[in-house]
């Protein structure tokens, strides 16, 4: 198993490398995403990383046309709306994450329930450059 | 755990003051509070000497990021003549200022104090569309925003949910928009005074001016679907399912039961009062309802000892007008599913079995996010003591009401009943 402490940062570091990880609890096995320091079935403390599958359907989503400031720098405004949802895993936890490879500027295309897969997609340059997840239609 | 828990010492509301909302370049925050306050001195109807406040508590989310300021709780005790009391500011979003009503009750209820200031103040509109926006994000969980989710989206996200669950569409939020709007132009210190048929009127003249082509919608729907009147901003929300951006403050006069009759023959009291804390998006239980609402419903009606069919009417948090059909049904207003159909039915309307946001809610009073939960008090002690002028609530004695206020995406929320004896 992994060394890196059960934090967010390393959370993220693992996405830059492609990997979807949770924490499972040594206590009673429940898996939780995004990991959790401490389970809040059995209040046990200690957790391991456990990697994700990162295949589920699509629980919920919504597609933006007002977009925040870090959107618009990649190119999303009114006119070029993007989709971002919540996935249920098929493990059991939940990830609210970006959705592409579906048509956000017809958002009643876009089926509840329609299987998908994690991908990870590299953006930005040199010390900008980034990896975040996203889903798309299995 | 939700249980019958009853506070030690009961609390009257006796004075009650709120200032106009808008969006105003030439108000600040002291100055709406300074509104605020000297309504409410007015409004105490034996009269209230200000010396004998003995502690205020002030809600307010983030003038930190909206006018630069932090630090308001010793600002507002100064503005009101009542340094060095003791003040306190609560942040709980945009529940801010019943969290600072909450406390005020404890601490009354404690026995530490008798007479407590409590209130909010939010002054938002110094700041762009885009910079109230990026501020009100703060108050979403730190995943939403990494994955590009903004308020309106997580908002946007529970409709979808409700739509898929229940069946019901965006005629559906369309007729919470309406009826809110049928409210706002007996609303005098309410943003936004006009029904939506007022405002399809103003459109269509402003082309006709312009020498454009005239809108020909038939009805408020009809111009509601159309993006050009009312455009997404986070599909299924749009632009009029969401609140404006406002400017505002707000107090209440909190005082310990047995002094209640000392300032008014009409006080009205806290029967029961709750609050709940809920989790992201990638926690929440369920997207067509809100864990901390129920934590908050089950506390104040296990405090009052209340059903939600005693409940005679309400203001909801309706930051968006999903949240209002969600809210209705945490409370058991509504069967789970049913609102949607209830709202369709006329039911929330002010002449309805239930009216819901008599004031026009956030959606038309307007929505300084810290001046919000005691401005929803405001209107209850308004409509409980028939003083409401021309949307009191017609044709019913009224003696309980009850108002529901939410922070972030559901993060906090409160509960609180009161009672006219
Ligand atoms: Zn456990």
């Amino acid at each position: 198993m992994e060394e890196r402490p059960i934090s967010d940062i390393s959370y993220r570091k693992f996405i830059e490398e492609g990997k979807l990880m949770g924490s499972r609890c040594r206590g009673c096995g429940k898996i939780y995403h995004p990991p959790r320091h401490l389970c809040e079935d059995c209040f046990g403390t200690e957790m391991e990383w456990h990697e994700l599958k990162g295949e589920g359907e699509l629980t919920t989503y919504t597609c933006i046309f007002v977009v925040p400031p870090y959107m618009a720098e990649e190119g999303y405004g009114r006119e070029n709306p993007y989709c971002t949802g919540v996935v249920t895993l098929s493990e059991g936890p939940r990830v609210v994450a970006r959705i592409e490879g579906v048509d956000a500027k017809n958002p009643e295309s876009i089926r509840i329930g329609m299987p998908v897969k994690a991908v990870f997609n590299r953006v930005g340059e040199g010390e900008k450059a980034r990896t975040y997840l996203a889903f798309r239609p299995a | 755990m939700a249980g019958k828990r009853k506070i030690g010492r009961g609390v009257a509301i006796v004075g009650a003051g709120m200032s106009r909302f808008g969006m105003f370049q030439d108000k600040d925050s002291k100055d709406l509070f300074a509104e605020a306050f000297r309504e409410l001195l007015e409004s105490v109807d034996k009269g209230l000497d200000p010396r004998d406040i003995q502690a205020i508590w002030i809600g307010n989310f983030s003038n930190d990021f909206f006018v630069h300021q932090a630090h308001w709780g010793p600002i507002i005790a100064d503005l009101t003549g009542l340094a060095p009391r003791a003040v306190t500011r609560t942040e709980g979003a945009c529940a801010s200022s019943t969290l600072a009503v909450r406390d005020g009750i404890m601490a009354i209820a404690s026995g530490m104090y008798d007479i407590v200031l409590a209130g909010g103040v939010e002054e938002m509109s110094k700041r762009t569309t885009e910079e109230v926006t990026e501020g009100l994000a703060l108050a979403t969980s730190p995943y939403e925003g990494a994955a590009g989710f903004t308020f309106p989206g997580v908002f946007g996200a529970l409709a979808n949910a409700y739509f898929h669950k229940y069946g019901a569409s965006r005629e559906h939020l369309m007729n919470v928009t309406i009826k809110s709007h049928e409210n706002a132009p007996l609303n005098p210190k309410g943003q936004f005074r006009q029904t939506i048929r007022d405002l399809m009127e103003a459109r269509k003249e402003k082309a006709r001016q312009k020498g454009l082509p005239v809108p020909d919608w038939s009805d408020e729907k009809e111009a509601l679907f159309d993006p050009s009147f009312n455009p997404p901003v986070a599909w299924p929300m749009h632009l009029f399912d969401c609140c404006p951006i406002s400017d505002g403050a707000s107090c209440v006069l909190l005082v310990a039961e047995e002094l209640a009759k000392s300032f008014t023959d009409d006080p009205i009291y806290v029967v029961g009062f709750g609050q709940g804390s809920g989790r992201g998006l990638h926690a929440c239980p369920s997207f067509t309802s809100f864990e901390a609402n129920r934590q908050a419903a089950a506390e104040a009606y296990g405090m009052s000892g209340l059903k939600p069919e005693d409940v005679q009417f309400a203001e909801v948090h309706d930051c968006f007008s999903i949240a209002e059909l969600i809210h209705i049904e945490d409370l058991g207003f509504f069967g789970e599913g049913e609102a949607y159909k209830a709202v369709a039915e006329g039911e929330t309307r002010r002449e309805g079995r239930m009216p819901i946001n008599t004031s026009g809610g956030l959606k038309c009073k307007g929505h300084p996010v810290g001046a919000t939960g005691v401005a929803q008090m405001y209107e209850v002690w308004k409509q409980l003591r028939g003083e409401a002028g021309e949307r009191q609530i017609p044709g019913r004695d009224l003696y309980i009401g009850a108002t529901q206020n939410l922070g972030g995406t559901g993060g906090t929320c409160t509960f609180t009943i009161f009672e006219r004896r």
